[in-house]
């Protein structure tokens, strides 16, 4: 009886064809390949071109007196034009209003948020070394709690001179940006949190402080150059 | 509900079953993750409506023109490979048609690869018919799925914000009820409609059957 019934199983596993299931998932895999490649090729300057639509619209809200504007790139040796290397570096972009004088500076600033990355564009005044204004790029965060973010009136406004000078030596902030409670804010470097949304406010403040740590020193030290690209208008 | 394992012919009941007898979110509620979680607003709704629907279509379509090559024994590794294929590509689309669309589907766009509708739809059905009732079937099932996401989306936008397909129904002082955008508020909708949509099957059954009772007393 065990024999007879472990014959045909056998069998079967003898017969299933390798061959075939090779062939197919071959198939399938070359066709899916050629498919993905070709949409990605296909789209993929559309998809530049909308990011880069998305950044300048957010640059112009974040320095509204803003005119013209220039890409540049901060790298461990300095301030280099986007468009004069291929370097690797952060990407900064300057705010020019229509006299040509350097309006401000804005950069991207990302952390984890509640439910995934926020990532943002704020803006650096470099005259009174301070940051006025932040737009939201991207964010999965709660609709209604943690997306107010990008639209409480109220916490806007931490933003519209948020303290951020450098020590003396430039070698980092005077003080570290952080967030307080809602309603407890005492100092100009302080980010008043939104109620209910800690963890959305706290990413703000710890993404602001960590990337004006880093980049604002060789903003600053570099000002003359931003202020050169322009043409020397006075 | 049937699941016809000969070849079917292609009737106008293939293409209406996805619309209301085998409805894959209100009858067999399949697929429930982008439902309840993209249907925070109408436009959200829609667009996941069709870009689910057009994974289906092109899914369906391939599974069924390689019904006869495909083993039985890969035949999910083949579905997802083909079904992953299909979704990657609506994802850049919907990337270079607008970042505002995409960030607001978030990750949905790529887990309409787990769909339970599209799996169900290749193995139950595009890999044992031919092409033509495939894409019937599959566009009846399409448009069901998207019009359940947008009666769900419309009725969380109205309530939950104030406007549908962005555009403010209310007056200033209109007060939204935020809990309908927000997870429970689908669980909410989701149970009224269902709540609805079974009622009146029952009713409708309940007057076919005393209809029938009436025909066969007469006779």
């Amino acid at each position: 009886m065990n024999q007879t019934a472990a014959t045909p199983s056998r069998e079967a596993v003898a017969t299933t064809p390798s061959l075939a299931m090779l062939r197919t998932l071959s198939l399938v895999a070359a066709v899916s390949g050629f498919l993905v490649v070709l949409a990605y090729q296909t789209t993929l300057p559309l998809i530049e071109e909308n990011k880069r639509i998305a950044i300048e619209r957010a640059l112009f809200k974040v320095i509204p007196k803003a005119v013209t504007r220039r890409d540049f790139r901060v790298t461990a040796a300095g301030i280099v034009a986007a468009q004069d290397s291929a370097a690797e570096g952060t990407p900064v972009y300057a705010g020019y209003d229509g006299e040509g004088r350097l309006a401000g500076v804005a950069l991207e600033a990302a952390a984890q948020g509640y439910q995934d990355v926020i990532r943002i564009l704020y803006s650096f005044d470099p005259a009174c070394q301070c940051i006025r204004g932040i737009e939201v790029l991207k964010m999965a965060e709660t609709p209604g709690i943690g997306d107010k973010i990008s639209k409480d009136h109220e916490f806007q406004e931490n933003f519209v001179e948020l303290d951020a000078r450098l020590k003396a030596d430039g070698s980092g902030l005077a003080n570290d940006i952080v967030m307080v409670k809602h309603g407890s804010k005492t100092e100009p470097w302080q980010i008043d949190a939104i109620s209910g949304a800690t963890i959305s406010s706290q990413a703000v403040a710890r993404m602001l402080n960590e990337s004006a740590q880093q980049m604002f020193p060789t903003i600053i030290a570099n000002l003359d150059q931003l202020q050169a690209a322009e043409g020397g208008t006075p | 509900m049937s699941l016809p394992n000969q070849e079917e012919k292609v009737t106008p009941d293939t293409f209406l079953r996805g619309l209301w007898e085998e409805n894959p979110v209100f009858v067999m509620l399949l697929g429930m993750c982008p439902v309840l979680a993209v249907t925070n607003s109408a436009i959200n709704a829609l667009a996941m409506g069709l870009a689910t629907t057009f994974v289906l279509l092109c899914s369906s379509s391939l599974i069924s023109l390689l019904r006869k090559l495909i083993p039985k024994q890969v035949r999910i590794a083949t579905y997802i490979v083909i079904i992953a294929t299909f979704v990657t590509i609506v994802d850049y689309s919907i990337q270079a048609i607008s970042l505002d669309l995409y960030n607001a589907l978030g990750a949905f766009i790529q887990l309409i690869v787990v769909n339970c509708m599209i799996l169900g739809r290749a193995e139950a059905y595009a890999s044992k018919q031919r092409l033509g009732a495939t894409l019937v079937n599959g566009l009846g099932m399409g448009a069901g799925f998207t019009i359940a996401l947008l009666c769900l989306g419309a009725v969380r936008e109205i309530l939950g914000a104030g406007s549908l397909f962005g555009l403010p129904l209310f007056g200033e002082n209109f007060q939204p009820w935020v809990v309908m955008i927000l997870p429970p508020g689908g669980f909410f909708v989701l149970g009224g409609w269902l709540l609805l949509f079974n009622w009146y099957r029952q009713r409708r059954e309940r007057k076919l059957m005393e209809q029938q009772g009436v025909t066969a007393r007469g006779s």
